[in-house]
Order: C-alpha cells, then sequence, then structure tokens
C-alpha cells in the first residue's frame, strides 16, 4: 500500500473547531505518493473542512499535516521540524513542509499543493488563456524581476512568457479548450469551467492536486471524461491527487485509496473495493441504525399478510 | 402601442411625481427686494407647467414601449470583432493631442474664448484629471479595491512639491519623482489597514484617511499654511532657462518676443508627456504578471491565493503604483497654478475621480481618457452655453446649472452603459490572432 510506503502527505490528529462546533475530530490519514486518493463520506462530514486545512484557507485548530517533496519523509525528519518553529526545511532531501504553519498563498507556492473549488472560482472576467498564465504567477515574477525587469522590457521576461503560454497552451490541449482560448472563462459552459480550473490548478506545477467536488453538476458521459482526464494528467505529470467526491461510479472507478470520513472522524481507509464492503460504510451512506432496521421489519412484517390476501 | 388607459395611469403617477418635486423647489421663490428684505414670489403654474410636460413625455412613452426598456441580450464579447476604423483611434487621438495648441489657436483667431482659456482649461486640466483617473484605474479599475480617497495621494504629491520648491529650494524636476515616491509610500501606507477588509469597508477606511489628510493640511498651520495654502511656487525651468519672460528666460537667450502661451503650451505638452507615460507604463503593467494578478485579485481573490499569488503584496503594489500617479499629478498641479490649499483636495475631487474610472469603464484608460474629458470638459463647456438662454429665458445662467446637467448626463449615460463608455476589454495576452470584421471568430495560430 502506497500510501503506507510511501506517503506523500500525512495528516495527524488533525481537528477543526468553529466556536462549539467540531467540524473534523482527530483525523489521521496519508496520502500515497502517485495515488489518486478519494475523501468521501456523507453531507456535512467535514470533508471541505480537511481540504480547508490541507490547503491553508482555514488555520487548523490543532494536528500536523506534513508534506513532503522528493523522497517519503522519515518520521523522524518530521519531527524534528515540528519541535523547530519553522516551516519548511530548505535545501533538504526529502523537503519538508508543515502545512498548518503555513499561509494558503505559500502551501500553494512552495508546497506546491493546488486546489480547485466545489462552486467553481475562475477569473470569469479574464480569458481562458489569462486564467492559465495567472496560475503561472510565480515563475512570471521571478522571470520579471519582481516587475522591474519586465517593465523594461527584458528578453528574459518575454522568453519566460513564452514559456508560460506554452505551458498553457499544452494544458488546453489536454482538456480540449485551445479553441476557446481568448474567451472570457465566464462564457465557458459549466463543464467546460470545471475542466478549466483543472488545467490552471495543473499550471501551478503542483505536487498534490486536490480537487473539491469535480464531478458535481457533469452527466454520466462527462464524469466518463473527467475519470479518463484525471488518470492522463497523473500519467502525464505524476501528479498525486486527493479528491473529494459524491458520484460513487466515478470514485470507485478511479481511485487507489478511499478514506471515508463521518462526523469528522475516520470510518474507513483502504482501497476502493474493501472500503466499498465496510459494514460501517454502508450503514453511513444509507444511514441503518437499528430502529430503521426495527422500523424495516415491522413494515415487512406488515406487508406480508397484505400480499397474502391479496393472492388468496 | 399599448393600452391607453394604463399609459394614462403612468402618465397621471409621473405628473403627480413630479408635481411633488416641483412644488417646494420651483413653484416657492424666495428673492431680496430692493430694501434688501426677503419676498416670497408664488410660481404654481411653473410647478403645473413642468407637471404638464412630464404627464405629456410619460404618456407617450408609456404608448410607445408599453414593456419599459427592455435591454437587447448582449452578444458574447469576443464574438463581436472591434470596427476596421478603431484600429487607428489611438494614432488619430495622439495626433490631436499634439496638434491641441495649434487647434486652439485656430479656435481662438476664429473669434473663440482666448486661446490661453482654451489650453489651460480644455487642455491642462482634462490631461490633469485624466492623469488622476490613470492613477486611480490601477486601484479601482485593475485591482478593483475601491478607493474614495483618492485624492490624498494627490495633495500629498501637490504639497510634497511645494514644500520641496519653496522651502527647500529643489528644482521642479527633481520634487516632481519624489512626489511621486512620497505619494506611492503613502500608498503603502493606506493599503496598511485596508489589506484585511473587503468591498464597501476599504470605501469608508480610504474616505477617512483621505479626510485625515485634509484636516493635516488645513491644521498643520506652520507647514502647510493652513487654509492660506502655500503660494509663490516656482514654474518649472528648461535646463536651468526660465520660461517666463525676464532676461534669463529661454525666450530671450534665443530673442524670441516672450509670449505667455508659450509656457503654457510648455506646461501641456509636460502635463500630456506625464499622462502618456501614466498609459504606456500601465499598458506595459497589465502584460506582466503583478498586473495580471491585480486583474485576478479584482475577479476572486480566494483563487488568487489558490494559485499562490499573496494577495497582500499584490494590493500594496497596486496602491503604490496608483498613488505614484496621482502623486506626479500633485507635482503638476502644484507647479503649474504656483498655489496649493487644502480647498483644491476636498472629497470631491475624489468623487469626481472615482466617477471618470466608473463612467470610462473600469479597467479601460481609453475610457478614463474619453470621461475625463466629457466630465471636465464638460462642465467647462456648459458655463459658455450661452445660447441656452434663448431656450429658458434671460434670466438662465448656464453656469448654475451645470452640476445639474451635468448629473442628469451622467444618470442618462449609467442607465444606457451600465458597464462605463468602454466596457470591452482587451485581454493581455492572445493565442489566436485578433479577430477582424468579415474572418472567422476565432482561428488557432499555428506554433511558433
Amino acid at each position: 500500500m502506497r500510501w503506507q510506503s510511501e506517503p506523500l502527505l500525512v495528516v495527524d490528529h488533525l481537528s477543526m473547531r468553529f466556536g462549539g462546533l467540531v467540524a473534523v475530530k482527530d483525523l489521521s490519514f496519508q496520502v500515497g505518493r502517485g495515488d489518486i486518493t478519494a475523501l468521501i463520506g456523507p453531507n456535512g462530514a467535514g470533508k471541505t473542512t480537511v481540504f480547508n486545512c490541507i490547503t491553508g484557507f482555514y488555520k487548523a485548530t490543532s494536528g500536523r499535516i506534513a508534506l513532503a517533496h522528493g523522497a517519503a519523509a522519515t518520521p523522524d525528519a518530521v519531527d524534528v521540524l515540528t519541535r523547530s518553529d519553522r516551516r519548511r526545511t530548505y535545501g533538504k532531501n526529502p523537503e519538508l513542509f508543515l502545512l498548518e504553519r503555513m499561509p494558503d498563498h505559500e502551501i500553494a507556492a512552495q508546497a506546491r499543493v493546488a486546489r480547485t473549488f466545489q462552486n467553481i472560482r475562475l477569473f470569469p472576467g479574464m480569458t481562458v488563456l489569462e486564467n492559465l498564465i495567472v496560475a503561472q504567477h510565480k515563475t512570471l515574477m521571478h522571470a520579471s524581476g519582481w516587475s522591474i525587469g519586465g517593465l523594461l522590457g527584458l528578453a528574459t521576461y518575454r522568453a519566460a512568457e513564452r514559456k508560460a503560454l506554452e505551458l498553457a497552451r499544452a494544458w488546453l490541449e489536454v482538456v480540449g479548450l485551445l479553441d476557446r482560448a481568448d474567451h472570457p472563462a465566464g462564457e465557458l459552459p459549466y463543464g467546460a469551467q470545471r475542466r478549466l480550473e483543472i488545467a490552471r490548478a495543473m499550471c501551478t506545477n503542483p505536487v498534490l492536486l486536490c480537487l473539491d467536488e469535480p464531478a458535481a453538476g457533469l452527466n454520466n458521459r462527462e464524469s466518463a471524461e473527467l475519470t479518463k482526464l484525471l488518470r492522463g494528467i497523473r500519467a502525464q505529470t505524476g501528479v498525486s491527487i486527493l479528491l473529494i467526491e459524491h458520484d460513487m461510479s466515478v470514485v470507485m472507478d478511479i481511485s487507489d485509496h478511499v478514506v471515508v470520513i463521518e462526523y469528522g472522524t475516520k470510518i474507513a481507509d483502504g482501497t476502493a473495493e474493501s472500503v466499498k464492503n465496510d459494514p460501517r460504510v454502508i450503514a453511513a451512506y444509507l444511514g441503518v441504525e437499528d430502529e430503521d432496521l426495527a422500523a424495516a421489519d415491522r413494515v415487512n412484517a406488515d406487508r406480508a399478510p397484505a400480499e397474502e390476501g391479496r393472492g388468496s | 402601442m399599448g393600452n391607453i388607459g394604463e399609459a394614462l395611469k403612468a402618465a397621471l403617477i409621473a405628473a403627480l411625481v413630479t408635481f411633488g418635486l416641483a412644488f417646494p423647489i420651483v413653484a416657492l421663490r424666495t428673492d431680496t427686494n430692493l430694501s434688501n428684505q426677503l419676498v416670497l414670489n408664488q410660481r404654481s403654474g411653473l410647478a403645473l407647467a413642468l407637471a404638464g410636460a412630464a404627464f405629456a413625455v410619460r404618456f407617450v412613452f408609456a404608448l410607445l414601449y408599453p414593456a419599459g426598456f427592455v435591454r437587447r441580450a448582449a452578444k458574447p464579447r469576443s464574438e463581436v470583432p472591434p470596427h476596421p476604423y478603431l484600429r487607428y483611434l489611438p494614432r488619430v487621438g495622439l495626433a490631436l493631442l499634439l496638434a491641441f495648441p495649434f487647434i486652439a489657436l485656430a479656435v481662438a483667431s476664429a473669434g473663440g474664448p482666448g486661446i490661453l482659456k482654451v489650453v489651460d482649461t480644455y487642455g491642462i486640466q482634462i490631461l490633469i484629471y485624466v492623469l488622476l483617473g490613470l492613477g486611480l484605474n490601477i486601484i479601482l479599475g485593475l485591482a478593483g479595491l475601491l478607493d474614495l480617497g483618492f485624492v490624498a495621494f494627490y495633495a500629498v504629491g501637490a504639497y510634497c512639491t511645494a514644500l520641496l520648491t519653496t522651502t527647500y529650494g529643489f528644482s521642479f524636476w527633481i520634487a516632481l519623482p519624489i512626489a511621486g515616491i512620497v505619494a506611492a509610500l503613502w500608498g503603502v501606507l493606506i493599503s496598511l489597514p485596508v489589506l484585511r477588509l473587503k468591498g464597501d469597508y476599504i470605501a469608508i477606511v480610504t474616505l477617512a484617511f483621505a479626510e485625515i489628510v485634509r484636516l493635516v493640511l488645513v491644521n498643520w498651520v506652520p507647514v502647510t499654511g493652513g487654509y492660506a495654502g502655500l503660494s509663490d511656487i516656482p514654474k518649472p525651468t528648461l535646463f536651468g532657462y526660465s520660461l517666463g519672460p525676464g532676461p534669463d528666460s529661454l525666450w530671450t537667450a534665443l530673442s524670441i518676443p516672450y509670449a505667455p502661451i508659450y509656457r503654457l503650451a510648455f506646461m501641456y505638452y509636460l502635463v500630456l508627456a506625464l499622462a502618456l507615460a501614466a498609459y504606456f507604463v500601465t499598458l506595459r503593467l497589465r502584460t506582466l504578471p503583478v498586473g495580471r494578478a491585480w486583474e485576478a485579485l479584482r475577479e476572486d481573490e480566494i483563487a488568487c491565493r489558490s494559485l499562490g499569488i499573496n494577495t497582500v503584496t499584490t494590493k500594496l503594489t497596486a496602491f503604490a503604483a496608483g498613488a505614484f500617479f496621482g502623486g506626479l499629478a500633485g507635482a503638476f498641479f502644484a507647479a503649474h497654478y504656483s498655489f496649493v490649499s487644502p480647498k483644491s483636495f476636498e472629497f470631491l475631487e475624489s468623487a469626481m475621480i472615482v466617477a471618470i474610472v466608473v463612467l470610462g469603464g473600469l479597467g479601460s484608460m481609453l475610457g478614463v481618457a474619453i470621461a475625463a474629458t466629457a466630465m471636465v470638459g464638460g462642465t467647462e463647456l456648459l458655463r459658455e452655453l450661452g445660447g441656452l438662454q434663448a431656450v429658458f429665458g434671460s434670466g438662465f445662467d448656464p453656469a448654475q446649472y451645470r452640476m445639474l446637467l451635468f448629473g442628469l448626463a451622467m444618470v442618462v449615460l449609467m442607465v444606457l452603459r451600465p458597464k462605463g463608455l468602454v466596457s470591452t476589454r482587451e485581454p493581455s495576452v492572445r493565442l489566436a490572432a485578433r479577430p477582424t470584421r468579415g474572418s472567422p471568430a476565432h482561428r488557432p495560430q499555428p506554433a511558433e
């Protein structure tokens, strides 16, 4: 199991409280390098909260979120960094990042964790191409000498911009939006906006791509295309993918590893096959409880004589 | 054609509203008589006439357009290629701007107002507002931060130049960049409390900031002179030569007889150069990562952060860059009028600059130029429309009504073009060749 032998992201005892509400309680799981990991659970289970903690949009109440670039991190190295008051290591292999200590934009720029949103967040007034160029902000900012070199029109910046355009064009080709490159992103149909958001996240050159319900609002054909797209992205770039999804056909089809949470705690963790047959998962999803079982029995008992009556 | 009963009802309502509004404003008029007493003049007839006019207009309108104004569904912007002649607009505009003093000469010799007045009010004054508008365009138009206190940067630039040139004896040419940089520093200063705020709250904080700056200018009398302001600010020189009359002036050195228009024309070209510099720098900034980050910030701040853009520094640079141009405008203002006082930096100026940017179309620099011309030039032009006296009687003074007419024009414009005069946005980068009329709308260009 790659998430045990070669974890990219290690979430330890993560808790998130909003006032009196405990959204995530003592949650631990690992994301394997190169895996497609699905985070599933019933509505309100705290999936998006976990995402927001990983990507820095929420400051976790307690717990540790460690990400390693390069080789798998040894627990000792993570502990050493945790005891220091630093956020990350510099020039080590593996390079370690403690995401719970970093602000959101540094998580994206330095730890290279990209994300999409449940309700699509594109730059609607800017063109499709510009959306992808903005995503390459860090590289271009560097090349433009923090705008001074760019203002003077240095050749290094022009070369970097040409490269950025090529990368954007490549991703547009992958998501099939090349012919819409110069259209405002807000005018694209819904499914295309979803694909563009994924392409934009990939333009930041991430090691971990977090997708919040990528198949929401897509029909069956589009969901199948999305599955193909995600597989293709992983094969091409080796990026690890962590996704929240409600569409079980997508989850079961695509995931190497499934983590199930309910009421902010983990109830199952394993391959898609093992999770599917886990009685606690079935109970969580179908809402089967003792009272419900008893009620179901009563219904069956009532129905049986009625049917007998009709039959006679 | 609409139902006549409905139309009558709508017209009656309009007439009643007009009469209700007109009665206190128009029907009762106080005048002072010869012994300096206030006397009340009844003009109910005029109010009734206005109500009647409203009735007629509304009735006709309700008959012709029973459903009111139905906005036609706008075509997607990308499918409407610009008119081919629009390509020449920048060049024609530039040529007109460069030739403006000569056009003014032609106007003056054709019996219009004096050339000094034309160049000053219709040239220099408009261009100062263009420069201010281009500055605010970065903060409000590109980065989407509603700054209602932009005049503070204008004031900082003006007072900085005034103090540097009078008290410390700096030349204008050194004071100019310093004024810009000091204003930019103030921009960074104001952006610090603004960083944590969103939308309307930014407006309130910046408004308060501008008021603080103005009150400091009023009350710090030993330095700023209070309400009296600072005067005798030296005019710019050219390579050490004065541009005014006198023995050590450039004109004496060139043995040309001095005329006031020479200096004025020089000032005109100076502010034109500043405005063009602001234009080209903004144009360049838009294609740089920092400019794209400004626009992305306006579109969606959370998405920006998810892409690794530091929104703090992005807001900071937007305020600094915008304030820099505001400071340059202030420096020019101080040198041109040789006098600064807090009266020039009141909230109304901020409102004017915001109106220029919004009316022009957020983010559009061409829009800023057109809106500044229309707003500043338009109000000045309204002062001189003596011809309106033929319509409204000899007691009509157009200068008194100009703000009213102007407000009406703005309301109409915003109803007809809610996104501003120039609402199309030119992308900062394109993959395909720019679509032209008659060609396929989008044609992917082969890879380079």
